[in-house]
């Protein structure tokens, strides 16, 4: 606190002359160091115990401790490979990094959809039509109470009943068949790699474009319009410079060939399964956060901002959504800890996330330990970097309070 | 002078469910005139007040503002609560923005005005009720007779033509009373059209041109103050007086 | 409503206008208030009836409930050609005591069983808010030495049964409720450390613990259990299994728990722990008899929920292969005869676990309310 500083109580306080430190049971001071080398002692104890067991049991069974197998030649087969792999010549370290990177990419999509879908299903859960209530309601209710895996597992073997691909169910150039979802992609061509830097540009753009209109807005009173403009940025730059560099489109569209499919790109059912389990489970959280959140925001301050003349729009954006976010962000910021650890769950299903990788490594390599602090350092480092992201958000938010 | 009423009310009516809240409740607010409602918990007077900005719609009757009739037409409700100020019992700043933003937030977004513009007419208002140097605070960090005064320079940066006050007092400490009421007096002063529901009967006879007494749902009794309270007409009048004199 | 009769009763202008009252005002309010909420009305009402017939009719109308015995056990033949139509609620008939007990011995399953029936007890006499008191945790440590008695055996009549065969919901709910029990001494210890000021070591030690768990999932613990734990014990010395994912969970739950415990020892006005410190009470018999009996009852609504949580959790060790209730149902449906018909498990299961957790999960909320009002009071 700034303010303590310059409190006169405070001011002799600080300078009162410290007690001589006696060493005597009296004194809470020797208390205090007593037991806390005690406690330092007791733990360490219990530590140097289990290194020593560790040890010896690993001499006994011939393990080397290390990660130097991480440069050996892995052989796990990879079925989603983010990246580029081959099971008979990339390293341990590769493979790990595969898992790494799916881990990511399903928790990554997966907040991003909990959030959109658990934030419909909070605001339908304040809704005043009472068949909306109601079912959102419902729907919160059943998901909390079942285990998040009997839901992945779930999820995987309806997925799996899916026709096979010969039968497939089709949707245009869509398929679904127990094979996954094929969907048809765009051959890339440089075209759409400037039509990308484009929208990026058209981002960069469309920020200082608003920064502008609100400037004018405080100084003339009249606002140019935004979202047209940023529509127009963000979507029609692109689609401008790809149309400029003659409109390659050249689709890549699965094909039924034999028994199985040929081109275009696919969601396996591993995938499908656990991004929709864990999207629909966490939803579920985030909905009744959502509702609190919209809830916690009193009634009168609707109808004041209503009495001045504020239109709903104007009052959610400025009145009512910076005072229920403060209440939403920090549970928020446990539910994507949550989504992103329940992910583990993967194994389950076979589906190749960091954890499923490690496993195989441990199994494989006989490196537990090492395995183990992989997979845990991994979590460790995403759970951190969420938090600290989530906690600048949070201090952003509340500093506009005060 | 002009002769549209500010406010007419014509034979409205209104239901919770089943519950009759508003009985064929007609009253009509010259320009500039002052009019203090009052009535036991329960008699309407909050209902009628908040179904003038549209708080609360009526179900049978008329209530036309300034010459647009209330409808279901959101142009003219937006045409309304431009020209309509209303300060709330329970304050109701928004407690995210400080002082100065809760009073140019309406004026910047609705009037379209700009910010400096809009600052300096809040911090002009600000100095009416007397609390300019907060400007910069968080309304957390005032007392609530100051919160309410921020409150009544908030309703009154947007220019309003009239008035709601809705029990203003009501939820403030006896020794912040005086410092709200002091601001409304000083605003009545201004000509500005005031409805205002209140039991305050030493500001009724202070400021009112009128006073409109309700109960269940209906005006009993209505006439200039001195007259009605010392002279009621009926008894639920004077039940209702006794009740508040014996309270103060 | 009478329109006839109301209008004898009062004049036609003292009545709502027609449609604001009455079921037809309350479909007009809650259903169709506007063309926005008419369109989602009509829209989800469809989509909720089409799956709802679709369900009964899969789940009741055309389902399969026994199929004949083959010479090679059951002959799942009728559900098969049903499949996809009719569910094939035959599976559960044939597998029900094997998903709810697993491998423990047939003949010796009333055993398992009553144990579910103790601990339900259990559950509904700490419900209670009469039986608040010490004699409530007697009751507990009781009732579980006698639930292990009983699942183990080997004394009297009863045959021994190795830890090995035990399976089902009672492992589920020993490895929930022993969690629980277990985690909470130590919680409450962490939680105390962690808010200690003169203690820096130990507010230390107790931050890296909590926020070391909290960070990785409950899966890395239960392999670490698996893997590491035979690693770190002296050689000779093995302990099965089962103890191995219970020592996980329990430091697992440990760290949630303190963090629970922590809230309500901050929930609690510091004149509490100051007029205990007037009356010239020591640390430990300040926390004992003013701070932690207080703090506590503070935070029964989150310790409920944190044990649906644990409660839903411990299903996670079907991944290192432990026999609770979802592998049993695993591996029922291993069974060649059965292959094909997970849906129906499943749904079972979840219809288990919902009834536990939602039983729970009402109580704590009408318990926060409870305790919400007396508080207002």
């Amino acid at each position: 606190m700034s303010h303590a500083a310059g409190d006169p109580r405070l001011i002799g306080a600080q300078q009162a002359p410290r007690k001589p430190w006696r060493l005597s049971w009296s004194d809470p001071r020797t208390r205090n160091v007593v037991w806390q080398v005690v406690v330092i002692g007791a733990v360490g104890a219990v530590l140097w115990y289990l290194i020593g067991n560790t040890n010896r049991n690993l001499a006994a069974r011939h393990i080397a401790t290390g990660f130097g197998f991480l440069g050996r030649t892995a052989g796990i087969p990879i079925g989603e490979q983010p990246i580029p792999y081959n099971s008979a010549t990339d390293t341990f370290a590769k493979a790990l990094l595969e898992g790494i990177l799916n881990t990511l990419k399903v928790a990554v999509v997966g907040i991003i959809l909990a959030t959109i879908w658990g934030t419909l299903i909070g605001i339908g859960r304040t809704s005043r039509n009472w068949l909306v209530a109601r079912l959102t309601a419902i729907y919160v209710e059943t998901l909390r109470d079942i285990p998040v895996l009997l839901q992945l597992l779930f999820w995987y073997t309806l997925l799996q009943g899916l026709p096979a691909p010969r039968q497939a169910m089709r949707l245009g150039s869509i398929f679904l068949s127990n094979r996954g979802i094929k969907i048809p992609v765009l051959v890339w061509s440089g075209a759409y790699s400037w039509a990308v830097l484009g929208g990026v540009l058209g981002i960069g753009l469309t920020v200082v474009w608003a920064r502008w209109a609100k400037r004018r807005r405080d100084e003339t009173g009249s606002a140019p319009p935004v979202w047209p403009v940023a529509l127009g940025l963000i979507i029609g730059l692109p689609v401008l410079i790809w149309a400029l560099l003659g409109a390659p489109h050249v689709v890549d569209a699965p094909a039924l060939h034999g028994f199985n499919f040929v081109g275009g790109a696919t969601i396996t059912p591993e995938y499908a399964a656990l991004l929709l389990g864990l999207s629909i489970y966490t939803a579920a959280y985030i909905a009744e956060i959502v509702r609190s959140g919209i809830q916690s925001v009193p009634h009168g301050q609707w109808e004041a901002a209503g009495a001045l003349g504020l239109r709903r729009g104007t009052v959610l954006r400025m009145v009512v959504l910076p005072q229920a976010l403060r209440v939403i962000i920090p549970p928020m910021t446990s539910q994507y800890l949550n989504l992103t650890k329940n992910s583990s769950l993967a194994v389950a299903i076979g589906y190749q996330d960091i954890v499923s990788i490690a496993n195989t490594t441990l199994n494989q390599t006989g490196q537990a330990i090492e395995g183990i602090a992989i997979i845990m350092a991994v979590y460790l480092v995403i759970s951190l970097s969420i938090s600290l992201f989530m906690n600048w958000y949070n201090a952003r938010m509340a500093l506009v309070e005060r | 002078m002009d002769e549209t009423p500010a406010i007419l009310l014509e034979q409205v009516n209104k239901w919770y469910g089943s519950m009759h809240v508003l009985r064929d409740v007609s009253l009509s607010v010259a320009q500039g005139e002052r009019v203090v409602v009052c009535g036991p918990s329960g008699s309407g007077k909050s209902t009628m007040i908040r179904c003038i900005n549209r708080l609360e719609e009526h179900q049978q009757g008329r209530i036309v503002v300034d010459g647009t009739e209330l409808t279901d037409d959101l142009r003219a409700l937006d045409a309304i609560r431009r020209e309509v100020g209303m300060v709330f019992q329970s304050f109701n700043l928004f407690p995210h923005l400080t002082i100065l933003e809760n009073c140019t937030l309406a004026p910047i977004q609705v009037r379209k005005m700009k910010r400096v513009e809009a600052e300096e007419l809040a911090m002009e208002y600000l100095r009416r009720v007397r609390i300019p140097e907060q400007a910069k605070k968080y309304p957390g960090q005032l007392s609530g007779g100051q919160q309410q005064r921020v409150a009544i320079a908030r309703a009154l940066c947007m220019r309003p033509k009239i008035m709601l006050f809705d029990e203003p007092t009501s939820a403030l400490d006896p020794e912040m009373i005086k410092e709200v009421l002091d601001t409304m007096v000083g605003l009545a002063e201004t000509g500005m059209t005031m409805v205002c529901v209140t039991h305050e009967m030493g500001f009724a006879r202070q400021v009112a041109n009128r006073v409109v007494f309700m109960d269940r749902g209906e005006i009993v009794e209505s006439g200039e103050p001195n007259a009605l309270f010392e002279n009621p007409q009926t008894d639920r009048l004077r039940l209702f007086l006794s009740q508040i004199l014996r309270g103060h | 409503m009478s329109i006839a009769l109301s209008s004898g009763a009062t004049p036609a202008r003292e009545r709502p206008p027609l449609g604001t009252t009455g079921p037809v005002g309350w479909l007009r309010a809650n259903l169709f208030g506007s063309w926005w909420s008419t369109a989602l009305t009509l829209a989800l009402g469809y989509v909720v009836v089409r799956f709802l017939w679709g369900f009964i009719d899969w789940a009741l109308i055309r389902a399969v409930w026994t199929v004949p015995m083959g010479p090679h056990g059951p002959d799942a033949t009728i559900c098969r050609q049903m499949k996809g139509a009719g569910a094939c609620w035959a599976v559960i008939g044939d597998k029900w005591r094997f998903i709810l007990f697993g491998q423990y011995p047939y003949n010796e399953q009333w055993r398992p069983g009553i144990c579910v029936a103790l601990f339900i007890a259990l559950y509904a006499a700490s419900a209670n808010r009469a039986f608040w008191r010490r004699e409530l945790l007697y009751l507990w440590l009781g009732t579980l030495a006698v639930i292990f008695a009983l699942m183990w055996g080997g004394f009297g009549p009863l045959q021994f049964v190795p830890d090995d065969q035990w399976g089902g919901l009672p492992i589920t709910l020993i490895l929930a409720t022993f969690g629980l029990v277990a985690a909470f001494p130590l919680a409450i210890l962490v939680a105390l450390g962690r808010r200690s000021k003169e203690l820096p070591v130990v507010r230390i030690l107790c931050v890296v613990y909590v926020e070391l768990i909290r960070g990785v999932p409950l899966i890395s613990l239960l392999f670490m259990a698996s893997v590491l734990f035979p690693l770190f014990m002296p050689e000779g010395l093995n302990p099965d299994k089962l103890l191995r994912a219970q020592v996980a969970i329990i430091l697992f739950a440990g760290a949630y728990l303190a963090e629970v415990v922590r809230a309500g020892l901050q929930a609690l006005p510091k004149g509490q722990s100051e007029a205990a410190e007037a009356l010239g009470l020591s640390y430990w018999r300040k926390t004992r008899l003013i701070i932690l009996p207080q703090a506590l009852r503070l935070v029964i609504p989150p310790l409920v929920n944190t044990f649906i949580g644990f409660f839903k959790d411990t299903s996670l060790v079907l991944i290192i292969g432990i026999y609770d209730l979802l592998t049993a149902g695993k591996v029922a449906l291993a069974d060649p005869a059965w292959t094909g018909f997970a849906a129906e498990v499943y749904l079972v299961l979840a219809a288990i676990y919902f009834m536990f957790c939602f039983a729970m999960s009402r109580y704590s909320h009408g318990l926060e309310l409870r305790l919400a009002a007396a508080r207002g009071r």
